[in-house]
Parts: structure tokens; C-alpha cells; sequence
């Protein structure tokens, strides 16, 4: 959710009034940190470690057989249908990011600009928008699997009571149709979470900066445009970078949405789905074509967010 | 002097918008968009009281009368109660291990500077960016090792585990803000470290333990992923993984499909509304930090 501070900021403030000067003795310190050294180490990072490794070896199912070097990766690329599946599933991320993006930097940050001018249910409305993030995203997928239903779906039948039905559809049983429906129901659920964020930064301009260029008579779009919209530089790049690491994670609402197999005839399938198909349905070595693809996953998110991370900095820099 | 300016500037100038053509619109917007949010659980609540044979007949319309009768069915026959109690007790004992530990390691890391402490916090800090479920066939073999695929115990562990980077990153900060004087004072009356932080650092932060315990709970609570691998029995299932036999086996029971959705839906719903600062808190908590 959160970003890790930099190590500069974290040296900023350890010189501040609360850090104590002498540390404890080395055990007693042991004490409170091994707990949660353990746990995190063990459960999460030990596991991501291995997986790596993972990959470098041929499995019997769940059991390790000889070192294959790279072979799970060529694999990846040349095993059908792994070679027509991950290029696709791949490129469905990337527009399902980009769309994602688009419609969160127009709308989102469009209701967290009105919301922080409204006058009366500012507090209600934002409470309303958030909601569905609260939602499960496979909750979500089930819901607007019912409303979307071809035949006994409210949209269709809304549809035809007002004279369109010409343009009911099999919204999630149409190829064509299904990755934008499914694009737009992540909308409704997402939407929220880079609202706030966008609020939360609005919150912290200094609302002086704003009334100097008004009184220099900048008009309301000069004042978001070369005032405002500056300023909230660092928030676009946390959306960004957040917004990317959620695209490439989308699981449960397709699963929900479009099943497993991201259908209709893999038109919505995503890396998350077919991780987990090639990881529990994949065959006997499994493992080590699904543990090459979790690498192969990880460097391309892990590395685009360290480098998104990386521009926005200097980017913010220049600007500042 | 500001302060005043404001006031006056606010008052002549949003009478003036709300009158105006602008005004209007952005009003429908905003309260229009509350309609997209809210109708799809409107949906869902009425329809929850109405028996399917009347949703399929017509799909939007008013229940005849206040029955609750697909939620007994969901709860009894397709085993909610089942799921709800074990995503409750996963949920919480997580979340209570996860602030517990991340409490004891982010009152040294908050706290004191030491040969290592600087990389430490990096090293907590790096999970809020690792895909973690990339590491779930290691992390299967791993729980078969220890005895714990299949069992309650073994989710907790790892749903604890992915809930200390955040919990470091929030917990560190407000024990840093701490005044130094207040641990001196005690030291001098003798009191060791773990008197220190169970007395007199704990009770300071409370409200911080409350932002992190709450913030884990949603996401834990609609975790499908690892549930979805890690247990077998349908007698250990978390809500979302039931949801999934549910969808395949009440296909044809809307009424009752409606029902288990909001069961499962709704202990967010309120603890959303009763923790909203808390929440949001959480979720804006990266900002600036770029």
C-alpha cells in the first residue's frame, strides 16, 4: 500500500527529539526484533528467495529433480500453449494498466478536485466512493457477474424495458466486449483508492499559494494547471507506481468475472490467472515453468516500479 | 490575518458557484456517481428478500415483504456460518500476531540507533513493494514441511507476515515521535526495556495500533489467493474461497446467492464505517513518501 521512505528521510528524522541515545544491550534488542525478523523472513522473503532458485531446477511434480539452468524460461517462451498464452495474458496487463490509468487520472483526481470544493456531504460522498474498494475484488466480480447476466441480468432487462434492447448483449460471453466490461467493473471497484489519494494531496497544498495566483488573476484552470497540478507530481507517481503493481496482481475479479481460464476463449486472461494455472494445472514440471514465469513476473514489476520510483524522484526535483 | 480571508473569500465566492450553470453540473456528478456506487448494492439487498423465481421473472423490483429466508439458507445449507467463523478467527489472530511482533520490532527500530538498525528498517520496509504471491509453490513446500498446509495455523503465519511491512512502516514513525525524556525518567527509576514499552511506550501509541490493526483487516479479510492454495477442506475455507463452490453449487438461487453475498460483504461495510479515519489514514499513508 504504502511506500518504503527513503533512507534519506529516515536519517532526517532519527535526529529528532524521540530517538534515544544509548541503544540496549545487543540481546535484550534481539528480543524485539526477532519475533517479527522471523515471521517476515521466514513466511515471505525466505520463500521469495527460493523461488528463484525454484527455477533453475527441473520438479517431478513437488518433488526437485536435476538443474536445468535456463531451461524453464526458454519454456516459458516455446511450450504450447505458454508461448501463445504469456504474450497475450502480458499484453492484456499492459492495457489493462494504461485504460486503468487513464480513467483514474481523469476521473478520480476530476472527484477529488470537486469533492474538495463541495460544499455540504463532503465527508458522506467520500465515504461512498471508497466503498467499493472495501469490497473484495472477487465479491465484486460474482455482483456484476449476476447484473451483467445475458438473460436474467438487470442491465438487459433495463435495457429492454426502455426500448434499446437492441443493445443488450452477452456483455461478459461476447469476445469483443468481455476485457472492456471487465476493465470498467475494476473501475467501480478501484476508483476510490487513487481518489483519496489524489484528496489527500490536494489537502496538503497550502491553499495560500492558490489565493496569491487568484489574486494575481490567474482563472480557476491557470490556477490548477500552473499551481495545483504541479504540486501533486509526487501524488500522480504514487498512483502510477501503485496502480501498476495492482494491475500486474488482478486475480480474483477476472477469476470471478471471467473464470480461471479468462474467457471468453482467453480474451480476458491475465499473468495473475495464468500464474496460477501453470503453477496447480500445469503438468508434471509444473513448478519449475511457473517458478521461471514468477521470476520472469517479478523482475518486470519490481523492476518498473524501482525505475518508476527513480523518474518521478527526479522529476520532482527538477521541478522543485 | 489568513485565517479571515478565507472565511470571506469562501463566503462570497461559493453562493455565487452554487447558482451557477458549473455548480449544477458538478452537483449531478458527484451525487450521480453516488447513484453508479449505490445502485449495485441496492440490487443486492432488495433482491436478497425477493425468491428467485420473482428476480428472474423481473429483475428489479420491490420485495413483497421483510423476509430474511435466503439468508438462513445461505448460512445454513450453503455453510456460511462455517466460512464466516473461520475467516474470523484467521483474520483476527493475523492481525493480533502481525501488530503484536511489528510492535515489539518497531519500538527498537523507532526507538534506538544501532549497528545495523538503518538496513533493518529497509529490509522490513522493501516487503511493501514485493509481490509476495510469486513465492507461493516455496512457500506451499514450505508449510508441507512444517505440517501446516491445510490448516488455519499455517494462513495466520503467512497472512502475519505480509501484514509486518506495513505495520513497521507506521508503528516506527509514531514511536520515533515519542519524547525522549519520558523513557530517561523511567530508566532512573530503574525500569528495564520491556517494562518501558509495555507501560509507558504501548498505551502512547495506541491509536497508531488501532491504524494498523484495522488496516490489515480488509485486505485479509478478501484475501482469495493464498486460501485458495494453502487449504484444502471445505471446513477450513475463508469466505472468498466458499464463495467460489457457492457461485457453482446456488448458480440457479439468486435470492440466496444475493444473501451470502452480503454476509460476506457486510462485517467490512461496518467496520469501514466505524474506523473510516483509521482506514483512510492507511490508505493515504504512502503519499509523499516517493
Amino acid at each position: 500500500m504504502a511506500e518504503a521512505p527513503t533512507p534519506r528521510s529516515e536519517a532526517r528524522s532519527a535526529s529528532g527529539s524521540g530517538v534515544g541515545r544509548a541503544a540496549p544491550p545487543r540481546r535484550v534488542l534481539l528480543v524485539f526484533i526477532a519475533p517479527a525478523f522471523v515471521l517476515y523472513t521466514l513466511f515471505l522473503i525466505y520463500p521469495l528467495v527460493q523461488a528463484l532458485i525454484f527455477s533453475l531446477f527441473e520438479w517431478k511434480s513437488t518433488v526437485r529433480g536435476d538443474f536445468v539452468g535456463l531451461d524453464n524460461f526458454t519454456e516459458l517462451f516455446t511450450r504450447f500453449p505458454l508461448d501463445e498464452q504469456l504474450p497475450r495474458a502480458f499484453i492484456h496487463n499492459i492495457v489493462f494498466y494504461l485504460v486503468t490509468m487513464a480513467v483514474m487520472v481523469t476521473l478520480a483526481l476530476l472527484f477529488a478536485v470537486l469533492l474538495q470544493r463541495a460544499r455540504r456531504g463532503r465527508g458522506f460522498l467520500r465515504v461512498v466512493y471508497v466503498l467499493p474498494y472495501m469490497i473484495s475484488p472477487l465479491v465484486v466480480g460474482y455482483i456484476w457477474s449476476l447484473i451483467l447476466n445475458p438473460t436474467f441480468g438487470p442491465v438487459n432487462s433495463v435495457l429492454k424495458e426502455l426500448g434499446l434492447g437492441e443493445l443488450a448483449r452477452p456483455w461478459l460471453g461476447d469476445p469483443s466486449l468481455a476485457f472492456p466490461v471487465v476493465i470498467l467493473v475494476n473501475a467501480w471497484y478501484y476508483l476510490g483508492f487513487p481518489m483519496l489519494l489524489f484528496a489527500a494531496g490536494l489537502a496538503a497544498i497550502p491553499e495560500d499559494y492558490a489565493e496569491a495566483a487568484e489574486v494575481d488573476g490567474a482563472s480557476t484552470w491557470q490556477v490548477f494547471r500552473h499551481v495545483t497540478f504541479p504540486l501533486l507530481i509526487p501524488v500522480f507517481g504514487t498512483v502510477a507506481i501503485l496502480t501498476f503493481i495492482y494491475s500486474f496482481n488482478v486475480f480474483g475479479l477476472v477469476w470471478a468475472l471471467s473464470g480461471v481460464d479468462g474467457g471468453p476463449v482467453g480474451t480476458t486472461d491475465v499473468l495473475g490467472l495464468l500464474f496460477y494455472r501453470t503453477a496447480f494445472t500445469g503438468g508434471v514440471n509444473a513448478f519449475g515453468t511457473a517458478s521461471a514465469l514468477a521470476v520472469v513476473m517479478f523482475l518486470a514489476i519490481f523492476g518498473v516500479s524501482m525505475t518508476a520510483r527513480w523518474w518521478f524522484g527526479r522529476l520532482e526535483e527538477g521541478l522543485s | 490575518m489568513s485565517a479571515a480571508t478565507r472565511a470571506g473569500g469562501s463566503g462570497i465566492d461559493r453562493p455565487r458557484r452554487r447558482k451557477s450553470p458549473t455548480g449544477v453540473a458538478v452537483s449531478i456528478l458527484l451525487w450521480g456517481y453516488v447513484l453508479v456506487v449505490l445502485a449495485p448494492m441496492a440490487l443486492i439487498v432488495i433482491n436478497s428478500m425477493r425468491p428467485s423465481r420473482q428476480i428472474f421473472r423481473e429483475p428489479i423490483a420491490l420485495p413483497d415483504s421483510i423476509n430474511f429466508d435466503s439468508f438462513v439458507r445461505a448460512w445454513g445449507e450453503a455453510n456460511f456460518s462455517q466460512y464466516f467463523f473461520n475467516s474470523l478467527v484467521i483474520v483476527v489472530a493475523s492481525v493480533t500476531l502481525a501488530t503484536a511482533v511489528s510492535a515489539l520490532a518497531a519500538y527498537a527500530l523507532g526507538r534506538y540507533r544501532f549497528r545495523g538498525s538503518g538496513l533493518l528498517a529497509v529490509y522490513f520496509l522493501s516487503g511493501l513493494l514485493l509481490p509476495f504471491r510469486l513465492a507461493i509453490m516455496p512457500l506451499f513446500l514450505l508449510l508441507q514441511d512444517l505440517g501446516l498446509v491445510d490448516t488455519r495455523l499455517g494462513l495466520i503465519l503467512v497472512y502475519a507476515a505480509t501484514g509486518v511491512p506495513f505495520s513497521v512502516f507506521i508503528l516506527s514513525a509514531y514511536f520515533r515521535q515519542l519524547p525522549v525524556d519520558l523513557s530517561e525518567a523511567a530508566k532512573m527509576d530503574g525500569a528495564g526495556e520491556f517494562t518501558i514499552f509495555g507501560r509507558i511506550m504501548l498505551p502512547l501509541v495506541r491509536p497508531a495500533l488501532a491504524t494498523v490493526a484495522v488496516f490489515q483487516f480488509v485486505p485479509l479479510w478478501n484475501d482469495f489467493f493464498f486460501p485458495l492454495v494453502l487449504l484444502r477442506s471445505s471446513d477450513k475455507w475463508t469466505l472468498p474461497v466458499g464463495m467460489t463452490r457457492f457461485f457453482g453449487e446456488f448458480q440457479t438461487d439468486w435470492s440466496t446467492l444475493f444473501a451470502g453475498i452480503i454476509i460476506t460483504t457486510l462485517p467490512l461495510i461496518i467496520v469501514f464505517l466505524l474506523a473510516t479515519r483509521q482506514i483512510i489514514a492507511g490508505l493515504t499513508a504512502g503519499i509523499g513518501k516517493l
